[in-house]
């Protein structure tokens, strides 16, 4: 076999089970929000394994509070972003599971480079760490959010460590222990 | 950064005042009269991050009332070595290695879930000798974890000898993983497409031999402790999280199955021979720090049911997926041929080359979901290379947890939820 030749991603299980059940929640996501939803990626036709919703920026909370109260998307699995390096830069990735049937879904929002975007914490208290890690690793501020703080690097780190355009090599420097913030405490 | 940032924070100022700030900063008043200090006195009592009830490197900050904790905030990241990074600067082949470092109390678990995530990328379907050692190593490196977790909070709680029994079984199981890859900790066992090496001859007996062993120790663990006044005072309704709680911070694993939500990836979402096997799903109701023991202590002795059938059932044949693209070739065709040298040299320098798409895989491993996030632009390297921990989410989770609880049950909850400092910082 050439290297080179796509080969279709396998999901077998997924795709039986949930097809038509996703094809439905598609139909019904797209007369709900009609323009808001930009496009919306399949399993089976394209090469992903879950559907992908591209929604607008503007639409993004209303689409997961209907996912999550009308169509049982109720559990935030996992919450990323993606630096994909074209005209809007970043992908915010949200997973959603359905804790009664355990379907999947996949919903994304391109955004522009210092664009911010409200935070999801009001629907998923849990989602306030990963928004951390977010703003962490790639710079995207979320408005609304009440400790916006770095995560995993220093505080006084400079830089976003996976966007594309960081340097692999370097070093910075503290002498100093990580100074707490006493207003966390009060 | 700029002088308004930096007159936020304390700096060039002694250590410990950096660290704790001044007295007169957190309006500790220490009053006179000792009957009055626990009205309205607030202490703070700093945790880690090298604390031997940490059970790694990270930090929880707590602010006290008396014996009650008020408010707290928990910080990591000491451990943080850009594995997300290092995923799109490698090959899948050099990936492997990774993986180990993220929950190492079960690395084969995170070896098989990787080596899973990049075949259901490429559509490689691995030879059935080889899955049912995948699912043995899984289901061994569970029993470990769990023994690790359960036998580690009895010790923070102050039953040391608990501890000692099922670290026996556990330094037996290390040496059956010896056996099959020659680590005991860092396995890196898994290949993209198969295995590293076939399992000894007789190998499934030893495994059965050892499981043997561990279920009368665990059924000798479980009557030591289990129903013990002293444990059960201490760890009934203590740190609850509950369903709705549970549901909201993401909680997975046998955390989440402890306060009775019924989700276990290996019935719900069979990969591998999953759906071939028989085994039962243990819930508790709760959600205190007994149930998250009784679900784990449930659990080892399902998981090695689990291995016994899996013992059984197996058989010779290969460990390798018949594909060219991910077969690393054999030392003698490397060494003999031109052709195999050629492919042995492109195979390690420039990795083989991922179809382009994206992929969400995820396995129960011992603390939960974990999940491959892999999006490939069709390089020898991934683009973005998420991985979803399940400890992140649920270390999230201790500071509603311990909120109104003891300064004591702070050791007890963080043991319960078996955070892994590996898997926490990625």
């Amino acid at each position: 076999m050439d290297v080179n030749t796509p080969v279709p991603t396998i999901y077998g299980y997924f795709l039986e089970k949930f097809g038509a059940l996703w094809d439905q929640q598609t139909e019904e996501l797209k007369a709900d929000f009609g323009e808001k939803i930009e496009a919306i990626l399949k399993p089976g036709t394209d090469k992903t394994d879950l559907p992908i919703i591209f929604v607008s920026k503007n639409g993004f909370h209303n689409l997961l509070t209907v996912l999550k109260e009308k169509h049982g998307y109720s559990f935030l699995t996992d919450y990323t972003a993606s630096d994909e390096e074209t005209a809007p830069r970043f992908h915010l990735i949200v997973h959603l599971m359905n804790p009664e049937n355990k379907a999947r879904i996949r919903v994304k929002v391109k955004l522009n480079e210092n664009e911010t975007i409200a935070t999801l914490i009001p629907i998923w208290p849990g989602a306030n760490w990963a928004e951390r890690e977010i703003f962490d690793m790639f710079g995207i501020q979320f408005e609304g959010h009440p400790d916006l703080r770095r995560i995993l690097m220093d505080i006084r780190w400079e830089g976003h460590p996976l966007r594309k355009d960081y340097p692999l090599r370097g070093y910075q420097v503290f002498i100093t222990p990580e100074p707490l913030d006493p207003e966390l405490l009060k | 950064m700029s002088d308004s940032e930096n007159k936020k924070f304390i700096n060039d100022v002694p250590l410990d005042i950096a660290r704790f700030g001044l007295p007169g900063q957190y309006n500790i008043s220490v009053k006179q009269d000792s009957d009055d200090i626990f009205e309205d006195s607030k202490v703070f009592v700093n945790i880690g991050p090298t604390h031997p009830a940490m059970h790694g490197a990270f930090r929880c900050m707590a602010k006290l009332n008396g014996e009650i904790i008020e408010k707290s905030y928990c910080e990591f990241g000491y451990t943080h070595r850009g594995k997300e990074k290092l995923g799109e600067n490698r090959t899948y082949h050099q990936y492997v290695v990774y993986t180990d470092r993220l929950n190492y109390c079960s690395s084969l678990i995170n070896n098989v879930t990787y080596a899973m995530a990049v075949e259901r990328m490429m559509g490689i379907e691995v030879p059935e000798r080889a899955i049912w050692i995948r699912m043995m190593c899984a289901e061994i490196a569970r029993v470990i974890d769990h023994l690790i977790c359960v036998g580690i909070n009895a010790v923070d709680l102050g039953a040391f000898s608990y501890f000692l029994y099922g670290y026996h079984q556990r330094e037996k199981a290390y040496t059956l993983i010896e056996k099959l890859c020659g680590a005991r900790l860092t396995t890196s066992y898994t290949r993209i497409g198969g295995l590293m090496a076939d399992a000894p001859d007789g190998w499934e007996k030893e495994v059965k031999e050892w499981v043997k062993e561990t279920e009368a120790v665990i059924e000798e663990m479980d009557q030591l402790l289990t129903e013990n006044r002293i444990w059960l005072k201490r760890t009934k309704d203590v740190a609850i999280f509950n369903k709705e709680q549970c549901l909201k911070y993401s909680f997975t694993g046998p955390n989440a199955r402890a306060a009775g939500i019924d989700i276990d990836l290996r019935r719900d979402q069979p990969c591998m021979f999953y759906d071939k096997i028989d085994f039962d799903i243990p819930v508790a109701q709760v959600g205190d720090v007994f149930d998250r023991y009784f679900v784990r202590m449930e659990e080892m002795k399902q998981s090695l049911k689990m291995i016994t059938q899996c013992a059984d059932r197996i058989k010779k044949g290969p460990v390798w997926a018949d594909d060219k693209r991910t077969r690393i070739p054999d030392k003698d065709v490397v060494y003999n041929t031109m052709e195999g040298l050629i492919h042995h040299f492109k195979f390690f320098m420039t990795g083989f080359k991922v179809p382009p798409g994206e992929a969400y895989t995820s396995f129960e491993a011992a603390n939960g979901e974990l999940g491959f996030y892999i999006i490939s632009k069709g390089d020898s390297s991934a683009h973005r290379m998420r991985i979803r921990s399940p400890s992140f989410w649920h270390y999230q989770g201790l500071d509603p947890m311990i909120q109104g609880e003891f300064i004591a049950d702070l050791v007890a909850a963080l043991g319960s939820i078996n955070v892994i400092a590996g898997e926490l910082d990625r």
